[in-house]
């Protein structure tokens, strides 16, 4: 960058340790960039990458046992590395400002929206008490929250969360800062809601002129907003470059490794349904590495690699820590697979699991003693097919239902009314005696892999359980020998038996859940959001992990997402889900080929694409408001209130899910006029 | 900064995790020690005790603490020491049965409430606050009273009022793993509800449990004597902290009647506290990053 204008950010060779007791670890090596007034800067990584240390070390915001060993981080000529508590205090919130992913916790939830608004700008001495109510409520407007002057006096539970982050982004702009720094902002929140989140960031920069630094490991979210990104990687940078050119033609092949490993939506998947993912994961930063870091996980690597490269001019503005790309040679594109298409295993003839009419209410507790009784429509009357060998995909946003779903049919909950037929028999009415034999036959992959693995069995007791307790196994021998084989299907070594969950990372982890679903050879999986915890590339793998133990063992998949494109990557059908109901159902081909639906339609253009050029060339439409409260849906159609083609009769008469096209149903009043 | 700083730097990171682990453990194994000692000494009171801790003799009355008597003498011209070391086996063993029965009786109590909801835990809990809202000492000293003195009876009394804030804790702790998904993954394979809370649920809510029974042995110890104090507890001459403290209250110029149970009492809650305080900084998995 040559430009005029001296730059605003001029971070050089930062270097940031966390002290632990295994002993330091460098979260942050030699990190250096610029950033120019009103520029907007991405900074993409996976988790563990460094990303959101550099951005702490930026305003200090690091925990205790971390500290900025190395390097300087200029901003306006002072240096913020070495500026003293008092001084650093002033700028935090004033000419640099901060928003983090999660806006529940990180607003005072004791205090009104107003005294946290005003708070700020009243510690920075530029404005009286009214006059600062009077700005944040300007603020909040012109974040895009209705009736500013009746919300600022609300509490921050009585927000959503899209609406919590336009709180957190007004205090953000209280002090008009010349440096918006933004942790994963949309990482929480559902896709629409993330589009106008991002909308509103990107009109801010304009408007104020700010420059935004937005940290995400998601590359479509920052090829929407950024005009320069630094891919992070092991604590490193090893490529920065305009986002338009980075994304056309990585020049490092982590770039290129991230790029191929998310399944996008412009682009039909590939018949086998399998994506590029690259083995193994991020080494151990506690260990000094020689070399180049990615070397071992590397499709390009060559000899020279084992000597670490800098980070050098490739091309025009654009740097990379790669040997290999050094002469200029381009990353090919990922061979398309010899297409041996998955041989479709979808059987004619009746489903195997029917539901028809299913609903779900939770009780709410009374607010007052006399008040009318409320509940929940978490689910409400619902019919689902899934056909024995293939993969249903159920999308929606939070509240849509999808996981009441997941757990009506694994009888976790006890369904209101409806039926839910699977062989002979119906899962809705079932006492435990009848139940205990299907459980075998319906196993469950869960979201969290955190959560999901009691964490005081080893993964030798974890796997071994569900085998005695079945009887599938006779003796100790046999139970070890089981487990083994087990292991080997996921992926993981037969020694992982012997220890504990926290040893894993989180996609092991998942893989651990996924054997342990398996233990008991069940015909149907439900997975439940399997991947939103994990990073790209752990992503790509456990997809193509579980597409591969289709093939293998007939299984058939109830794959719950609220990522568009990983649905149609691995489904056969898709069932879109708002508010407990079902808005649109059709093949995947067919459900973007022609989505008939206006609620699919949005959704859809609301998925970030990373591709610079095609989300400039693309159309977007996008939903206002948010999704309304399912204890009171909207009268008729529930996508009314946010739908943009509705109409008077809409309001009046719910519309049935009519079969529009052959096996393409749509529950709407104007299909495909959208 | 220059390498041969950072290097400095470096080594007195590495010098402070030696102290960090003093910091975080030191009292806890101070705490440990005292107690450890206190249960040598129960154990073998009769090996250490250099009088029958019943051996009045009146013409000795009042002695201050020499060289044949080193806590002195007391009223009847027993020796403090001798009894102190006696007293040791009935406080221990008063606040270890009360806790460890109490905290059993709340498990099974707070656990089976919370896995079970509904009306059978609105039933339980209900219960549970009824005897939680008497104050504690006052509600044990009636039961207590109405059953008679003596050891047994005083420690029944005080397990009638010690479980409910256990029932408390482990429902509470019950609830929080009950919707973890590791739970539902166990309903999923069809275990039945005794194996899911019992093997799955209570091994991974009892940590927080260890460090109340811990920290609450020291409570009771205090309110076991609180109670002999008060004339409950013991049956005369048998020695008990609490019963002695009462005895010497009057007799402010033999100070030493008085003071040494006292100070016997604060060395053992306090090893207890130090003790509990450290299992859970060991517990919690935020100051235990690998």
């Amino acid at each position: 960058m040559t430009d005029a204008a001296p730059p605003l950010l001029q971070v050089r060779n930062l270097r940031t340790e966390f002290q632990t007791d295994a002993g330091p670890i460098r979260a942050v090596e030699g990190v250096s960039f610029d950033m120019r007034p009103g520029e907007t800067v991405g900074i993409v990584g996976e988790s563990g990458s460094g990303k959101s240390v550099t951005a702490l070390s930026i305003l200090r915001l690091l925990a205790d046992n971390a500290r900025i060993a190395e390097g300087s981080i200029s901003f306006r000529g002072q240096d913020l590395a070495t500026l003293s508590e008092e001084e650093i205090r002033r700028l935090r919130g004033g000419e640099i400002s901060m928003i983090f992913q999660d806006p529940l916790t990180s607003l005072n939830p004791v205090l009104r929206i107003s005294r946290q608004l005003v708070e700020g700008m009243l510690a920075h001495g530029r404005l009286n008490q009214v006059e600062a109510l009077k700005h944040g409520i300007d603020l909040l407007a012109r974040m895009g929250i209705n009736a500013p002057e009746r919300a600022v006096n609300g509490y921050p539970h009585e927000f959503s969360g899209g609406m919590r982050q336009r709180v957190m982004l007004a205090m953000g702009f209280a002090n008009n800062p010349s440096l918006l720094i933004a942790d994963e902002p949309t990482t929480a929140l559902d896709v629409t809601i993330q589009a106008q989140i991002l909308d509103l960031l990107k009109a801010l920069n304009r408007e104020f002129g700010t420059a935004v630094l937005l940290i995400s490991h998601d590359l479509g979210v920052i090829a929407s907003v950024c005009e320069r990104v630094l891919v992070m990687y092991a604590g490193e940078v090893v490529e920065e470059g305009p986002t338009e050119d980075l994304l056309a033609d990585p020049r490092h092949p982590y770039t290129w490794a991230l790029l191929n490993a998310v399944p996008r939506l412009d682009r039909e998947p590939p018949a086998d349904k399998r994506l590029t993912a690259i083995e193994g994961v991020p080494p151990d930063s506690s260990k000094p590495m020689a070399g180049c870091r990615f070397r071992v996980r590397c499709p390009f690597a060559i000899e020279r690699c084992t000597e670490h490269p800098d980070l050098l001019p490739v091309a025009e503005g654009r740097r990379a820590r790669c040997w290999v790309t050094q002469g200029g040679e381009r990353l090919l594109k990922p061979a398309a697979a010899a297409a041996t298409a998955a041989a479709s295993l979808t059987e004619a003839g009746r489903p195997m699991l029917e539901l028809r009419g299913v609903v779900k209410h939770y009780p709410l507790r009374r607010d007052a003693l006399f008040s009318t009784k409320k509940v929940v429509r978490a689910v409400d009357g619902i019919d689902l097919d899934i056909r024995r060998g293939e993969t249903v995909g159920l999308v929606g946003e939070s509240g849509s239902g999808k996981s009441t779903i997941a757990r009506l049919i694994t009888r976790i909950q006890k369904p209101t009314s409806g039926s839910i037929r699977f062989g002979e028999v119906d899962l809705a009415t079932a006492d435990r005696r009848v139940l205990r034999p299907l459980r075998r036959r319906i196993q469950m992959i869960f979201q969290d892999p955190y959560a999901s693995l009691n964490p005081r069995m080893t993964v030798g007791q974890i796997l071994a359980e569900p085998l005695r307790f079945h009887r599938l196994v006779r003796g100790e021998a046999q139970a070890r020998v089981r487990v083994g084989e087990l292991l080997d299907m996921v992926g993981l070594p037969v020694g992982s038996a012997e220890r504990y969950p926290h040893e894993f990372s989180g996609g092991q982890r998942q893989r651990i859940g996924t054997a342990r679903a398996l233990a008991v050879e069940p015909e149907l999986i439900i997975a439940d959001e399997p991947i939103s915890a994990l990073d790209v590339n752990i992503r790509a793998q456990i997809i193509n992990l579980f597409v591969g133990l289709q093939q293998r063992l007939g299984l058939t998949f109830l794959f719950i997402a609220h990522d568009l494109a990983v649905v149609r990557q691995v489904s056969d059908h898709i069932v879109v889900l708002y508010l407990g109901k079902v808005m649109e159902v059709a093949a995947a081909r067919d459900l973007f080929a022609e989505p008939l639906h206006p609620y699919t339609r949005s959704l859809i253009s609301a998925a970030p694409i990373p591709d610079a050029a095609v989300e400039r060339r693309r159309e977007h439409i996008r939903l206002t408001g948010e999704p309304p409260s399912p204890v009171n849906p909207p009268s008729g159609c529930r996508f009314r209130t946010r739908c943009p083609i509705a109409q008077g009769i809409c309001a009046e008469v719910e519309p049935p899910l009519a079969e529009l096209r052959t096996g393409h149903r749509a529950a709407c009043h104007f299909p495909g006029q959208m | 900064m220059t390498a041969a700083a950072d290097d400095a730097a470096a080594t007195a990171w590495q010098a402070g995790r030696h102290g960090r682990w003093r910091r975080r453990y030191g009292l806890a194994a101070f705490g440990a020690a005292i107690v450890a000692l206190w249960l040598v000494v129960a154990l073998a009171a009769p090996l250490i005790a250099p009088y029958r801790f019943d051996g009045a003799d009146v013409t000795i009355r009042l002695m201050p603490p020499s060289a044949e008597h080193w806590l002195g003498t007391d009223a009847l011209g027993r020796d403090v020491l001798s009894r102190l070391i006696w007293g040791s086996r009935i406080s221990l063993f008063a606040g270890i049965v009360v806790v460890a029965i109490g905290a059993g009786l709340g498990v099974v109590v707070g656990g089976i409430a919370a896995y079970a909801g509904g009306k059978a835990e609105e039933l339980m809990m209900r219960v549970t606050d009824l005897v939680l809202c008497f104050p504690p000492i006052i509600l044990a000293m009636a039961i207590a009273a109405a059953l008679g003195i003596g050891v047994r009876n005083t420690i029944l009394a005080m397990l009638i009022v010690w479980w409910p804030k256990f029932a408390r804790l482990a429902r509470s702790l019950v609830l929080v793993q009950r919707s973890q998904e590791y739970v539902e993954a166990a309903v999923v394979m069809g275990y039945g509800p005794g194996r899911i809370l019992f093997r799955h649920i209570v091994p991974n809510a009892i940590g927080p449990l260890v460090v109340l029974v811990t920290l609450d042995v020291g409570q009771a110890i205090i309110t076991f004597a609180g109670l002999s104090f008060l004339g409950l507890g013991v049956i005369p001459p048998m020695p008990e902290w609490g019963a002695m403290v009462s005895e010497g209250r009057e007799l402010v110029d033999q100070w030493w009647v008085a003071t040494f149970p006292g100070l016997a009492i604060l060395s053992v809650v306090v090893g207890f506290n130090f003790l509990g305080d450290g299992i859970r900084d060991w517990l919690d998995p935020k100051s235990r990053r690998r």
